[in-house]
């Protein structure tokens, strides 16, 4: 506080943002230090929707605790899980079946777009296109009617199991991602000509929040952030997890640097998701869906790490075990709020309508920030 | 060369905000593609998909028997509390105590609908069932007896 209030000079102009408003998806408060209409500094406050998952997970099992993550990036769930599953199944040493290997990443990618899309239509909304979030909602909708009819629920699955994946695809599951496939693949350049290409739209999004290529790594940014800025850090591609290695598909890397890049490594990412989708969908290998695993899990004294690539960054898993029952220390290592801390970074300088842009090109998840 | 680059990005501009009218002139002129459905209206029409986790419910068959048998897997398993099993002991014919339940409470309001207790019951006596519209008046119409009064256990389940 003493800080703050020395480095405010007289006729600067302190305002707040949110917690409630509706640009910052959820309640994440940002105190801007504005001079006249340029940003001198912006502070994220956070700790409004803090729920100490961590400390929770250590009063549960070694089943149970997954199902808390999808409370975190309720986005991308699905894969928050996966990296739960792979953590507990790395200490267990479960060999995973390859027909649920397969059913996992086709779910992972399946959620990759539904949270991609959810994310172009919010940014559309917050530079000003209100139409866009409709466009964005229909698809993301035929998305969670395949979740809802192999999972059972829409948005927080909980699907993963250690050793595999609780029950088997649903008999209309390959028809129904087949016509979401025909979909999306229309619905896709049609994204493009309403947004990608639109005149105003890369006026707001081009030159805006710049992250130089040392920034995002020192600010330790991950996933479609960093490679906006030119960082290799696709997990999937260096630290290949299930059958990641044995797909084709490229790590989409854009060296702009600026929201504009950003926005288009999602949209370029979702066509490849996509294409994974397609490489699987027609080749689930038949099998068991679930190892076999004891009622009771006890993962055996020691540390273990995993992680997995969601739909923001790197998702990683720590647990230190004791030999007991439940973990004795948890630690999520989540990617929005690194790619938050280089916020006040990309903003220093710039203009405060431009703010919410590059706001939403970070896809901030407030409940994967504040855990 | 300046003017030329100008007069070049102004007809790039209007021809892209063209472009996006004639997906929105697109949409405007097909109303059959509009997918939106009025909630309340739709109820008779709605259906749900059978794996839905909406509540945890135990089926009954027409004897008023469940299956039942009071092991406690469930409470065990689930991650929040919501499951109690309180159990009592049936006289046999033989003249033997039985574990059997006399109650399976249920908080409607704890549930995170994981499906865990579903997963670790190894006689099938729960299940989910598609029910979603949860809002009641009271909090203490959220907590529910699962095991309907008089029932008891199916002949055979152990």
């Amino acid at each position: 506080m003493i800080e703050e209030l020395a480095t405010t000079q007289e006729g600067d102009l302190v305002i707040n943002v949110g917690p409630q408003h509706p640009s910052t998806h959820g309640v994440l408060h940002l105190v801007i230090t504005m001079n006249g209409e340029t940003i001198k500094k912006v502070e994220p406050h956070l700790g409004y929707i803090h729920r100490s998952i961590e400390k929770m997970c250590e009063s549960l099992s070694f089943r149970q605790f997954i199902y808390v993550t999808s409370r975190m990036d309720y986005l991308s769930s699905h894969i928050n899980n996966h990296g739960c599953a792979l953590c507990v199944e790395k200490g267990l040493q479960i060999e995973v079946p390859a027909r649920a290997q397969v059913i996992r990443v086709l779910m992972d990618e399946l959620t990759r777009i539904a949270s991609h899309v959810l994310w172009w239509g919010a940014l559309a909304m917050d530079v000003g296109a209100l139409t866009p979030f409709f466009h964005a909602f229909r698809e993301r909708e035929a998305i969670n009617d395949i979740m809802e009819e192999t999972c059972g629920a829409r948005l927080t699955m909980n699907y993963m199991a250690p050793g595999g994946v609780m029950f088997d695809i649903h008999p209309n599951f390959q028809k129904r991602v087949h016509a979401f496939i025909e979909l999306f693949k229309s619905k896709i350049d049609e994204y493009d000509e309403l947004v990608t290409d639109n005149v105003i739209f890369k006026a707001r999004m081009q030159g805006i929040g710049m992250l130089s290529y040392e920034d995002a790594i020192s600010y330790g940014c991950s996933g479609p952030t960093a490679r906006g800025s030119g960082v290799k850090c696709d997990i999937r591609k260096l630290y290949p997890y299930e059958i990641y290695n044995k797909l084709q598909f490229e790590e989409i890397i854009e060296t702009g640097c600026d929201s504009y890049a950003r926005y288009l490594v999602r949209m370029k990412e979702m066509r490849q998701s996509l294409s994974i989708i397609e490489q699987l969908i027609d080749n689930i290998p038949e099998g068991e869906f679930l190892a076999k695993t004891k009622a009771v899990l006890k993962l055996p004294k020691g540390e273990f790490y995993s992680k997995v690539e969601t739909a923001r960054g790197e998702f990683g898993v720590y647990i230190v075990s004791e030999g007991g029952t439940t973990p004795y220390r948890i630690k999520f290592r989540s990617p929005g709020f690194s790619n938050l801390s280089a916020l006040d970074h990309m903003a220093r300088g710039q203009k405060i309508g431009d703010l919410v842009a590059m706001m939403g090109s970070l896809d901030l998840v407030i409940p994967d920030i504040d855990r | 060369m300046f003017l030329k680059d100008y007069i070049k990005d102004v007809f790039g501009a209007v021809k892209s905000l063209l472009i996006g009218m004639r997906r929105t002139g697109y949409y405007f002129t097909h109303h059959k593609e509009i997918i939106t459905q009025q909630y309340p209206d739709n109820r008779d029409t709605l259906v749900l998909p059978e794996r839905f986790r909406g509540e945890v419910v135990m089926p009954h068959d027409e004897k008023n028997e469940h299956r039942c048998t009071g092991c406690t897997a469930c409470e065990l398993a689930c991650p929040n509390g919501t499951i109690k099993v309180i159990t009592k002991f049936d006289i046999t014919p033989e003249g033997k105590k039985k574990k059997a339940i006399d109650k399976l409470v249920y908080h409607l309001e704890l549930c995170t609908m994981c499906n865990l207790c579903i997963e670790a019951c190894p006689s099938d006596a729960i299940k989910m069932a598609q029910n979603f519209e949860h809002s009641v008046f009271d909090r203490s119409q959220l907590t529910k007896v699962l095991n309907k009064p008089g029932s008891k256990i199916m002949d055979g389940v152990e």
